[in-house]
């Protein structure tokens, strides 16, 4: 506690100091007028009392380094805007789609930004093992303990300390169905795993196969059934087991693993309910996964389960609404009440100890930041934050909408997506390869088996 | 060529030997000039030209038709529009104005430090003897072998150390380091051609180093260097590994290349702005090289021939 008094006090110097300087080298720019200063006896300009808590940074620069590139780059920059207004300082952004490759380089050679939007928590624990990063200050934890779930603020952290707060997040628990025929049919959507099942024996027994699938991908070819194994993982194995299993301190064949597989299949493998439109269980891997979900326009299927990237892939005309021709419902847990969630998301990696960093990274976090994006709409919607106002995110898509929704269930815990996090032998090359070889045949024991052998010693 | 049958018999005065290289000549004029050849010349030609004219048409196409049809839909149903171009260059949509600059800023000097500094050392391994020339020389040639990936984190550490990132200088002396090797041999072979006799010559007169190497050389030299500039001009203006390894996504650093691998979009959905933006980073190009063009084939040969 005295250190971060110490700290407090560092900061309003600081901040008074850049005050006398700012003030004294003329200004000019409407940044000088905003600027409530390190005393807070001084009323705060209007429209910038959120952001009296991070201080004067007059004069201060922070660079930001990120994947994200055009048009997402404009959206990002929309939501620095009031923070360089109101505090004063300066967010350099430099957008590059190489960043992934680029940051561990620049990481070696020493010349990194001061924040990294990270988009793995594999690359953040990687980029924290370089001994570069800094862990978050008090007042950022504090924001992230209040505005995110548990689940969130672990992915921030390494070994028990916590780096980064989140920006935003993507989600894969998603069943794409109708409404149109949901409407017609009388059909209501399933909130449990068991009201799933129900449903999908209901739309069998009228003779339509309920699930269409598609898992070809070239040299990925498989990809999709790593998603299905994981999200049945979450559901039926609980969160706790997920992240062993992903860690492999639980076997690949051991039984929690074993049951989600035959979990999934209990869809994916029964020629009663697959391969609506295409044929018969093994066209699931003959059929790319673009394709995968489009006989659901046709009729010829009912459900199909895909990420919400899958938005995107429906034919020009099509509308995906709530009550349009294509919408998606959140693939149910177990009981009503369990919210898990498979998805993606972005972390702020902060790799210089200075208080304006930490005072953009405490921004990010709060709900300020997060409805800012919410009302820039497009490609930065999709938040965690569990206090931001959904109200705002009128603008964005209806997919957006429902991920919001989700996520920001107080039930919600949320699971970076497994493969990504296993070792590439497996999680990208085994696990494929025997899930195209379990949906052609090959049994759940021997599936499970093959890869726990492929693990790398 | 239509005269035929009757030159091989012609050269009745000459001496045999001339006689055999003239009808060898002929021979291989008339073999290259025959229809066929030219056919499948022309044919080349289309065929390497077809996608570049097709990506030009393309930039001029609406979104909805580059997202629709196939350029050659073109000629069917014409639609123009200079908006890609628009979009691509404003700076709204990380646009590629401020990248051009960049792009200039970057490029003169990337070029004009390694050929000032290669055509003096070129003189010294070409007319100054000292001791262990040849074996420097080799080295210098050797390091052409060097591939430019294994020196990027090295390099990139040393310019942290010495407090030169986020300057254009880590790019212009990359640029530099990685041309100067081609940059000695080319200049050097170049200089070893001219007569010995023309140096000492100028010796004779009393003319030092200096005299010779900007009064004598320089005036010879031109072809050289302009060879060497188009080629070094080409290679830093095309570059995106070193550019983006130094200079990163950081706006006021970052060149065309940059941008243009960032113009499709996050999601890759904005990528009917490429061929626009294709166009707009090939142009500063075909001006230097269509301007350049007669030093750039007589340069080459001049100085890659001997060895």
């Amino acid at each position: 506690m005295t250190a971060r008094n110490h700290r407090r006090r560092g900061l309003s110097l600081a901040g008074m100091a850049a005050l006398a300087l700012f003030a004294s080298a003329c200004g000019g720019s409407s940044a000088d007028n905003d600027t409530a200063g390190g005393d807070p006896s001084k009323a705060p300009v209007a429209g910038c009392e959120e952001y009296t808590q991070y201080g004067d940074l007059s004069g201060k620069t922070v660079t930001v380094y990120t994947g994200i590139v055009t048009p997402e780059d404009a959206q990002l920059k929309a939501t620095w805007a009031p923070f360089e207004k109101c505090t004063g300082a300066t967010i350099k952004g430099e957008f590059d789609k190489t960043f992934e490759a680029q940051i561990l380089v620049r990481a070696k050679a020493g010349n990194l930004p001061d924040i990294a939007i990270v988009p793995q928590p594999g690359l953040l624990q990687t980029l924290v093992k370089t001994g570069k990063a800094v862990a978050a200050d008090q007042a950022t934890t504090d924001m992230v303990d209040k505005n995110f779930s548990a689940s969130w603020k672990g992915y921030g952290s390494v070994d028990g300390k916590f780096y980064a707060p989140p920006q935003n997040a993507s989600m894969k628990s998603l069943v794409w169905y109708s409404p149109k025929e949901f409407t017609e049919k009388g059909y209501k959507v399933p909130t449990t795993l068991d009201e799933l099942m129900t449903l999908t024996e209901t739309i069998a027994k009228t003779g339509k196969k309920p699930w269409c699938a598609g898992i070809a991908s070239g040299e990925a070819t498989g990809w999709p059934v790593t998603d299905w194994m994981e999200d049945f993982m979450l559901r039926t194995a609980g969160p706790e087991a997920y992240d062993k299993w992903v860690n492999h301190e639980i076997p690949f064949n051991g039984p929690e693993s074993t049951a989600a597989l035959e979990e999934a299949g209990k869809y994916l493998k029964n020629s009663k309910f697959v391969n609506g439109g295409y044929g018969d269980v093994k066209s699931i891997a003959s059929t790319t996964f673009q394709d995968g979900g489009l006989p659901i326009l046709k009729g010829n299927c009912s459900f199909h389960r895909q990420a919400s990237f899958y938005a995107a892939n429906w034919p020009k005309g099509t509308t995906v609404a709530p009550d349009g021709d294509i919408f998606a419902f959140y693939l149910p847990g177990k009981a009503a009440t369990d919210k898990p969630v498979l998805g993606g998301g972005e972390f702020m990696l902060g790799f210089r100890d200075a208080p304006e960093v930490h005072a953009f990274q405490a921004y990010v976090a709060s709900a300020t930041w997060a409805n800012l994006a919410e009302q820039g709409g497009g490609g930065r919607c999709a938040t965690p934050n569990k206090n931001a106002d959904p109200a705002k995110a009128a603008g964005c898509s209806d997919i957006d909408k429902l991920a919001i929704s989700v996520l920001q269930d107080p039930n919600a815990v949320f699971r970076f997506d497994g493969s990504d996090a296993m070792p590439s032998a497996v999680g990208a090359n085994s696990f494929w390869k025997q899930a195209t070889n379990w949906i052609t045949g090959q049994s759940t024991k021997d599936t499970v088996d093959k890869i726990e052998a492929s693990w790398p010693k | 060529m239509s005269s035929t049958t009757g030159d091989a018999v012609l050269p009745t005065t000459s001496t045999p030997s001339i006689a055999v290289i003239e009808t060898a000549g002929k021979k291989a004029r008339k073999r290259l000039t025959s229809p066929w050849a030219s056919l499948i010349a022309v044919v080349l030609a289309v065929l390497w030209t077809a996608p570049t004219f097709g990506l030009l048409i393309t930039s001029f196409r609406p979104r909805a038709d580059i997202d629709g049809t196939g350029w050659w839909h073109f000629f069917t149903k014409p639609t123009f529009t200079l908006d890609n171009y628009r979009e691509a260059l404003s700076s709204g949509s990380g646009g590629l104005g401020t990248n051009f600059i960049n792009s200039i800023i970057i490029t003169i000097p990337a070029v004009l430090i390694p050929i000032s500094l290669a055509a003096l050392a070129a003189y010294a391994f070409a007319w100054i003897e000292f001791k262990g020339r040849n074996l420097l020389f080799v080295c210098v040639f050797a390091l052409q072998i060097v591939p430019i990936q294994v020196t990027l984190i090295p390099l990139l550490s040393l310019y942290v150390d010495a407090g030169l990132n986020g300057t254009f200088w880590t790019i212009w002396l990359s640029h530099t380091m990685f041309g100067l090797p081609l940059a000695i041999f080319l200049l050097h072979n170049f200089m070893k051609e001219i007569p010995r006799e023309l140096i000492e010559a100028a010796r004779m007169d009393g003319a030092g180093h200096v005299q010779i190497f900007f009064k004598v050389l320089m005036p010879l030299l031109t072809p050289a260097l302009a060879a060497f500039g188009i080629f070094q001009f080409l290679w830093v203006w095309n570059d995106l590994l070193v550019a983006l390894t130094f200079a990163g996504g950081t706006p006021e650093l970052a060149p065309l290349t940059v941008s243009l691998a960032n113009l499709s979009g996050t999601q890759g959905n904005a990528w009917h702005l490429l061929s626009a933006g294709a166009f707009i980073s090939i142009a500063i190009p075909m001006v230097v090289f269509l301007s350049l063009q007669r030093f750039f084939v007589r340069g080459l040969l001049a100085g890659g021939l001997k060895g």
